[in-house]
């Protein structure tokens, strides 16, 4: 086990948690401002995906197909939201998780009529292809790509919420909802927004690492689950509480899958270290989720007080 | 007619359909509608389950499927060890179904002890996602643990025994799982009359008015998840036995999810709610997955209209409102 | 003289730079009625949460009978005698006034944990609930579900749930909220008896309900007691005057 072998999983790790907290920021967002459950929202991921899969297919352009992931994932969350998500607001976390169960079924179930049964594959796009060299190791290109798209979104997304008006009537919104129809603000439009702003997140997050995994129907849904525990760990509402949670999550994931059959197979035999090895380091995230709440129930950056 | 005999009616009507229909098609030589009510009897046991923690309690487990995937691994780990003739942990495998019951109902209710005292902690809309991070916990586990089959799953080659019975009949089968529903709604009965269930049913409509007047909702909320776990890792065991066939997929999150939904079909609370949805489930998906291989979107069009616009599900459609005494 | 029925101490609490409660120190004594007032924002929610055990007091100790609860949880709290209403009802709406009653009853004899006699069954546990119900004039009302009863009859479902705790002392946020003049008018006899079975710590808003019952009033004023006496002796309290009841002196 060398250095470069570490280093390699511990940047795949933080691009892991960098994709991972795409998906969060929008979970969390919506949360946060509307106190909104959305299950669906790994759908989005799906959209992302596919429409990118498919026009990065036609036209032979990743960065063409890219942008028709995001517009997709944007126009079904607007679309999604205008429809159903705007009748669950008022309703209680039962109903809000049984209807966007229900959008899952319909949504996948859509995509699979559109694009049929079988996998699409999205390639890389040739200026990413590749290795880096990073001294001590050769690191692909496309990955450290994701990584530096990851950091650009989260400044972006951190300077949208700071500094503009947008961001101050979604800070509003996350205090004191009657404030911000006080302040005049159409709430109906900035919910859409909002939601829109979340299933764009989730479409590009979809997008990026459909180049690197099979681009199918539910491939969404444990991005999904993984975000839940992003954002139970952060703390529910938190954008901040999500990059941390998500680089927590991404990093521990990887390397727990990494090193815990190499420690085991010091003491045991080498296929038993990897069963072992393997089956806890796929509890490792949600021993930490426990972790978390057993000394901060509300997350490590609790939103609201 | 009143809606509570309404109610009553329609439960025997229930209760009557679902023995009277395999009996025909036992009589008429279908064993494959046989097996059909036999699901959807197990499935209404751990609807029954999970009941008892969302219909009384209020507590939206999103995991609960971890509870079924144990009661089926045990039943199947009990079976592989009885066939193997190889003890695990010290414990001679069986296959024998009710210490495979006892066992199922066992280890559901530690772990449901674990995972309730852990996100009753928290409420809401944290309870939901931890339960189902945990769930996938266990569907994880299942998936990566080599011993049992990983992500092949585990076969039972032989259905487990019941005393009296040959349980490799379909009908026999039937009748088993048929009993135990009975004495689970019964329980069901018993628990929501009782004043346990007086005291859950009051948590969930005001958690601050029970605490006032000496009553603990943390206590009562986990006793009621155990309860919850342990019932639907009794179906787990028995569904296990109906498939002869264990495999994570027993606990992933669809599974979870469709627990509520069946729920929510029949009527959140209601005695016989879990027997109509998982009636309605099995059968959207025997005649509609006929019709057409996208029958899960017609399912979610349903489940979505039944959320947004019929909120009582079947059973408060047909009878009205719940009344709670 | 004996130890008084509920005893605070020095209780403080502060929420960030807001001091809330400040050095509060208070006592009811068996057989009187303890009325707490003060202008709104005076603390006087924050003290009932710190009483009720819905919150932790940074500094001070609460006591009940001899015995300190400081560190007991609310369902501790009223398991170990106290009884309370509260400000805005809070009941459990899905459940008929005679069922509400009879929850109290079954909290008051810890058997919550039983999963097999039918409690609407239980005669005892119906006649008795339904005494209270009667006792505050709502036997006719048993049946009517808490959520339809009008906001009269959850007040006085409210002091019927409290009853049936049979507490060492009862707590009551603004029992006559929203009664109107004949409803406080019928509700002062019946709490001037009531003191008979459990002393009371009042907090109410209508002054002359008040000043008819309480056989000593605390005032209390941004956080801290400014003055506790019988009604003559707070009538006359210049200090009183002067903040409370806005006048110059």
């Amino acid at each position: 086990m060398t250095l470069a072998l570490i280093l390699e999983q511990l940047l795949n790790g933080v691009q892991f948690g960098l994709m991972l907290f795409l998906m969060s920021a929008g979970l969390t967002l919506v949360f946060g401002v509307m106190g909104l459950i959305n299950l669906a929202h790994g759908s989005l991921y799906m959209i992302g995906a596919f429409l990118c899969a498919a026009v990065a297919g036609a036209t032979g352009n990743f960065w063409l197909g890219l942008m028709a992931g995001i517009a997709a994932a944007a126009a079904a969350g607007a679309l999604i939201e205008v429809a159903v998500i705007r009748r669950l607001y008022a309703r209680d976390h039962l109903d809000q998780v049984l209807a966007t169960f229900a959008l899952i079924l319909i949504l996948s179930e859509g995509v699979r009529m559109i694009f049929g049964p079988f996998p699409l594959y999205l390639n890389v796009p040739d200026a990413l292809r590749g290795t880096v060299n990073l001294g001590i190791v050769d690191y692909s290109l496309y990955r450290l790509a994701l990584i530096g798209f990851g950091l650009a979104v989260a400044v972006g997304l951190w300077a949208l919420i700071a500094k503009t008006r947008l961001g101050i009537q979604i800070r509003a919104g996350e205090s004191d909802r009657e404030m911000i129809a006080a302040l005049g603000v159409n709430i109906r439009a900035l919910y859409t927004i909002v939601f829109a702003l979340g299933a764009a997140l989730a479409g590009l997050a979809g997008a990026l690492v459909g180049a690197i995994q099979s681009v199918q129907v539910g491939m969404g849904e444990p991005v999904l689950i993984l975000a839940f525990v992003v954002i139970v760990i952060g703390g529910i509402g938190s954008v901040k509480g999500a990059m941390v949670g998500a680089l927590l999550v991404g990093v521990i994931d990887t390397m727990g899958r990494f090193l815990l059959p190499r420690i085991f197979a010091t003491f045991l035999d080498t296929s038993q270290a990897m069963g072992v090895g393997a089956a806890l380091a796929s509890m490792l995230i949600y021993l930490l989720m426990a972790l978390v709440l057993i000394f901060r129930p509300q997350g490590l950056f609790p939103a609201h007080g | 007619m009143d809606n509570t005999r309404k109610e009553w009616l329609l439960n025997a009507v229930l209760a009557g359909a679902l023995l009277g229909v395999p009996l025909w098609a036992w009589l008429a030589n279908e064993p494959f509608i046989v097996t059909l009510a036999t699901r959807i009897a197990i499935l209404a046991i751990a609807g029954v389950g999970l009941n008892i923690a969302l219909g009384l309690g209020g507590m939206v487990s999103f995991g609960h499927a971890l509870y079924l995937g144990i009661g089926g691994y045990v039943a199947g780990i009990a079976a592989h060890h009885a066939f193997s003739g190889m003890p695990v942990l010290g414990l001679a495998g069986t296959n024998q179904m009710l210490p495979i019951w006892a066992m199922a109902m066992l280890l559901s209710g530690i772990v449901a002890g674990i995972v309730g005292a852990l996100s009753l902690r928290t409420s809401g809309i944290f309870f939901i996602m931890i339960t189902l991070a945990f769930a996938q916990m266990g569907f994880f586990f299942a998936l990566s643990w080599p011993a049992y089959g990983g992500e092949d799953g585990l076969p039972i080659f032989l259905r487990n025994q019941f005393p009296g019975l040959n349980t490799a009949r379909p009908w026999e089968f039937f009748l088993l799982a048929y009993s135990v529903l009975l004495l689970v709604l019964a329980a069901f009965a018993l628990i929501r009359a009782a004043r346990f269930g007086a005291a859950l049913m009051a948590i969930r409509q005001n958690p601050d008015r029970a605490a006032a007047i000496g009553i603990s909702p943390f206590g009562i909320k986990l006793v009621g998840f155990v309860l919850s776990g342990m019932i639907t890792g009794l179906a787990g065991a028995m569904m296990a036995d109906l498939t002869r066939f264990v495999s994570p997929a027993m606990m992933a999150w669809t599974m979870s999810g469709e627990l509520i939904v069946i729920i929510i079909l029949g009527g959140v609370g209601r005695l016989f709610g879990p027997v109509a949805g998982a009636a309605i489930l099995v059968g959207f998906e025997v005649f509609f997955g006929g019709v057409s291989e996208h029958w899960k979107l017609w399912l979610g069009l349903v489940l979505l209209a039944v959320v947004l616009f019929a909120r009582g599900g079947l059973i408060g459609l047909i009878a009205g409102r719940a009344r709670h005494g | 003289m004996a130890d008084p029925v509920l005893d605070l101490r020095g209780l403080c609490k502060s929420f960030g730079a807001l001091r809330a409660t400040e050095d509060v120190s208070l006592t009811l004594r068996a057989g009187e009625i303890h009325a707490l007032i003060g202008p709104n924002g005076a603390g006087k929610s924050t003290l009932m949460a710190l009483i009720s055990g819905k919150t932790r007091p940074d500094a001070g100790t609460v006591w009940l009978e001899g015995q300190e609860i400081t560190a007991l949880s609310v369902p501790q709290r009223a398991r170990a005698g106290l009884g309370r209403s509260f400000q805005v009802s809070s009941l459990i709406p899905g459940y008929s006034a005679l069922r509400n009653v009879m929850l109290a009853l079954q909290a008051r004899q810890g058997h919550s944990y039983r999963f097999l006699r039918p409690v609407m069954r239980d005669a005892a546990l119906r006649a008795e609930a339904r005494a209270h119900l009667d006792r505050v004039g709502l036997g006719p009302r048993a049946s009517v579900e808490a959520a339809v009863l009008s906001h009269g009859e959850r007040r006085l479902l409210e002091i019927a749930m409290a009853l049936a705790l049979r507490p060492k002392c009862f707590l009551f946020d603004e029992p006559m909220a929203g009664l109107g003049a004949s409803g406080t008018a019928e509700l002062i006899p019946f709490l001037r008896a009531l003191k008979a079975d459990a002393p009371i710590l009042l907090v109410e808003h209508d002054m002359d309900a008040v000043f008819q019952l309480a056989d000593r009033i605390s005032v209390l004023v941004t956080g801290r007691i400014i003055a506790t006496g019988g009604a003559a002796e707070i009538r006359a309290n210049a200090q009183v005057r002067a903040v409370y009841l806005g006048e110059d002196g």
